[in-house]
């Protein structure tokens, strides 16, 4: 599209020298950018950048120590979010909070419902306006229809017909998409194209450097809370970005080291859940990466689930060093060498109330004991020894993991279950929603693994990452493994083929 | 900002503990005859029910349930330990068999909870009302009184002239086994991270259903042996003894900032949160408070200690919040040695 410049149309929002402290943390240093009507602007930056500061400022929950916020050119102070909102500042965040019983169009107009004689509610004015919001972002969904059991995607288009409802110009995105598949992706940007067409301005904050280069037309990168650059899209390349943010080459994003597999660690025979899963059979044998990939809902966390005894198998077993495991019972899965970093690392992977050296602490709870108590200083010295060679970054190892960002937590997790000195070693999206500096981190630290003689089952649904990280590719679909495929002859299209059930490779 | 949970309930604790000290120093300058051995005992031995049955309580409620049928276990076991006393049988042979009792209760309630995946709140409603109306079944109307002296003076009586109750004694012995047990050992500890979440607490391998029917069947046996403390403390067994305890233990509970949503608090806390409700029960009593208006300060107190811990937790939340906020994490790892 068109790219702003001085003779374009003047900005909507402008920031002049924001800068904000906490303590000593200075989270934001001096920046300075303009958002335009008409555009898609993207915020990059690795966690900690000050990504989210920023947006809590524009949304008013945050006042600037110093700089200014310019709206329409006029000097702003927002007193808290409503004020925000009221200026026509909308933020929609990653999980949307919609009022599961209630109608998309109650959800829309909750609390400030068209009225009728005697104060009922006015549900024709309620669903015609509803109507008129849903055809302006080009969308068809019935605002009759309750919340529950729309997609994330919906959900989310429903957020920003309610910011639409409030005159909203400026649209902020926080990882709208890190819930989302493929096609709800292509659901949600289609909405983010027509709100451009039709002049609105949209931040658009995601770790997915690929959707940056879809969807915006310019990048403002942050790095340790200072402006680094605002540019147009078109003509940079993703390591160009990937520099600006890490201020540095990054290293290889998927460093994976050659290694002979040894003899079978995990050996999974005709496993079986009804109405799950059926008849899955593989090996992974130690020192191999194992890739599991497959559609959202063809099993494979499912498959992992069993595996590690969280949810009963009816038919198969499962062998760890040839010896049986037991039928959903983590604990033995645990004592034989298994270890599982969940998918949901905020619900399954930690307790976020907890701290950082307990979270750790709760695999060695029968480990790290003397005379039936608790040993603390084994706790404490083990927690650590993990948490640094994870390099997790926290101020105090009694510090409670939600005060850890999205990366930092993931590490958390791999640190608690590599602290049981797992022979086999289940991760489940591994690197969901975290930077691509993290990241690099994790594939390295997976790959360390593996050499170290580790059996590695990688579950994921970002295909590079399977691509670049597997020694062999496993293909699940409806619940059946589809396919096996070699390193050497994995590409996106038969992988791609295998998960959609269109071939056996 | 250390541990938040651990330094808020500490907080807490504090302000519980600083509480029972200023309502007990109050009590001995303003109350006529607060201060003297003779109350005294009367305070702690009225008040060792609560405490005998707060503390597998608070390991329920830290682990994310609750168990409010232990009044009508307590009464369940003095009513069968007076019904067999009149069948002839020994007081010696009688409380294995109550306690017994006790556990099947438990095993009930938590067979219940983890194998039919009930909430815990309803299920001990329904069996609050079922073990009462069997000990009703059982004892009828009426009131056995005569057991052997020598087991109702211990249960009644006082070390010496001293302000100390006998029965306190092996009391302490049980809460040095709960503290231990809630505080220091890898069980208490897997309780606190399934009162915090639970689904996280079994992908870490901890065995919650086990650890949660081991909770209520020693909270059965807490309660029947507290029904029999109460049978012969007050020299009466009859079916409706300690009705509405569970309603004092949980207030006290509470009061002494364990989270109801669980995963928070210490053991210090409530017992000082049962022994500040029991001084203001006694004190109460001693200016002629009428029982029933006891039960509504009770029940204020329930309200105000589900109340005053999350204040206070919002307080230093607010306070974290203006230190940290989104504050991102520093940028150098600071490992402590």
């Amino acid at each position: 599209m068109t790219h702003p410049s001085d003779t374009g149309p003047a900005p909507v929002l402008a920031l002049q020298g924001i800068s904000k402290s906490f303590g000593a943390v200075r989270a934001l240093r001096d920046v300075s950018f303009e958002l335009f009507p008409g555009e898609v602007h993207a915020i990059a930056g690795e966690n900690g950048a000050g990504k989210s500061t920023l947006i809590k400022t524009l949304a008013g929950v945050h006042r600037p120590d110093s700089g200014q916020v310019l709206l329409d050119g006029a000097p702003t102070v927002f007193h808290g979010p409503a004020d925000a909102r009221d200026a026509g500042i909308a933020v929609i965040y990653q999980e949307p909070t919609l009022f599961p019983d209630l109608s998309i169009a109650e959800n829309i107009f909750m609390g400030r419902q068209p009225r009728r004689a005697l104060g009922r509610i006015d549900h024709k004015a309620t669903h015609e306006a509803t109507l008129a919001l849903m055809q302006r972002l080009g969308v068809e969904l019935d605002p009759d229809r309750p919340a529950r059991g729309l997609s994330i995607a919906d959900q989310q288009i429903v957020e920003i017909a309610k910011a639409l409802s409030f005159d909203a110009r400026v649209l902020i995105m926080d990882e709208p998409t890190a819930a989302l598949t493929g096609s709800e992706v292509a659901r949600l940007f289609g909405v983010v194209r027509t709100l451009r067409e039709q002049g609105s301005a949209v931040l658009f904050i995601s770790h997915r450097l690929e959707e940056i280069f879809q969807i915006c037309q310019r990048v403002t990168t942050l790095r340790d809370g200072a402006w680094i650059s605002s540019e147009p899209v078109d003509g940079m390349t993703e390591d160009d970005l990937v520099r600006r943010m890490v201020g540095r080459d990054l290293d290889e994003l998927y460093p994976k080291q050659e290694v002979e597999p040894g003899e079978i660690a995990l050996s999974v025979r005709r496993l079986t859940r009804e109405g799950v899963f059926t008849d899955v059979s593989f090996d992974v044998r130690r020192g191999e990466i194992v890739g599991l990939a497959g559609l959202v809902g063809a099993g494979r966390t499912e498959v992992a689930r069993a595996v590690f005894g969280i949810d009963r198998w009816d038919a198969g077993e499962v062998d760890v060093d040839g010896k049986a495991l037991t039928n959903g019972a983590p604990s033995t899965a645990m004592t034989a060498g298994l270890a599982l970093v969940p998918e949901d690392r905020r619900a399954q992977g930690l307790v976020m109330d907890m701290s950082i050296e307990r979270n750790i602490g709760l695999t060695g709870l029968r480990t790290t004991v003397k005379a039936g108590l608790v040993d603390r200083g084994a706790e404490r010295s083990r927690s650590l020894d993990w948490a640094v060679k994870l390099q997790v970054k926290y101020a105090r190892i009694a510090d409670t993991v939600n005060t850890l960002s999205g990366g930092n937590q993931q590490k958390v997790v791999l640190a608690k279950w590599l602290a049981t000195g797992p022979k086999v070693l289940i991760v489940d999206e591994p690197t969901r929603g975290i930077d691509v500096g993290t990241k690099a981190e994790v594939h390295r630290l997976l790959s360390r693994l593996a050499a170290d003689g580790v059996a590695v089952l990688m579950i994921s649904s970002d295909l590079p990452e399977i691509l670049g990280m597997a020694d062999r590719v496993l293909v699940m679909h409806e619940g059946r493994l589809t396919a096996e495929i070699p390193r050497s002859e994995a590409t996106e299209e038969s992988v791609m083929a295998a998960a959609t059930g269109r071939a056996a490779a | 900002m250390a541990d938040l949970s651990l330094s808020r309930a500490i907080r807490w604790d504090t302000v519980v503990g600083a509480l029972l000290i200023v309502v007990l120093l109050l009590s001995f300058t303003t109350v006529d005859g607060f201060g003297n051995a003779l109350n005294l005992s009367f305070l702690i031995g009225n008040t060792l029910p609560i405490a005998m049955i707060a503390l597998p309580m608070t390991l329920l409620v830290v682990a994310g349930e609750i168990d409010l049928s232990v009044a009508s276990t307590a009464g369940l076991s003095g009513a069968v330990m007076g019904a067999l006393w009149n069948q002839g049988l020994t007081i010696e042979a009688i409380i294995p068999i109550c306690l017994l009792l006790g556990v099947v209760c438990g095993l009930i309630n938590g067979l219940l909870v983890t194998r039919l995946g009930l909430p815990s709140l309803a299920v001990t409603i329904g069996t609050l009302a079922a073990y009462r109306g069997i000990a009703q079944i059982v004892l009828g109307s009426d009131a056995v009184t005569d057991f052997p002296t020598q087991y109702l003076d211990f249960a009644a009586g006082r070390i010496g002239d001293s302000f100390v109750p006998q029965a306190f004694i092996p009391f302490l012995v049980l809460l040095v086994i709960a503290v231990v047990a809630l505080h220091l050992t890898p069980f208490g500890r897997a309780l606190y991270a399934t009162g915090a979440s639970e689904e996280a607490a079994r992908f870490a391998g901890i065995r919650v259903k086990r650890q949660k029917l081991i909770l209520f069947t020693v909270t059965g046996l807490m309660a029947s042996l507290t029904g029999i403390f109460w049978a012969l403390h007050y020299a009466s067994a009859r079916f409706d003894n300690a009705t509405g305890l569970e309603l004092s233990v949980v207030a006290a509970v509470l009061l002494g900032g364990i989270d109801f949503d669980g995963g928070k608090g210490t053991l210090g806390g409530a017992i000082a949160g049962v022994f500040l409700l029991g001084t203001l029960q006694n004190v109460m009593s001693l200016q002629d408070v009428s029982a029933q208006s006891q039960i509504v300060v009770t029940g204020v107190l329930l309200v105000l200690s589900v109340l005053g811990p999350r204040v206070a937790r919002q307080i230093s939340v607010a306070r974290a919040g203006r230190r940290a906020a989104s504050a991102p994490v520093p940028k150098a790892p600071t490992p402590v040695s």
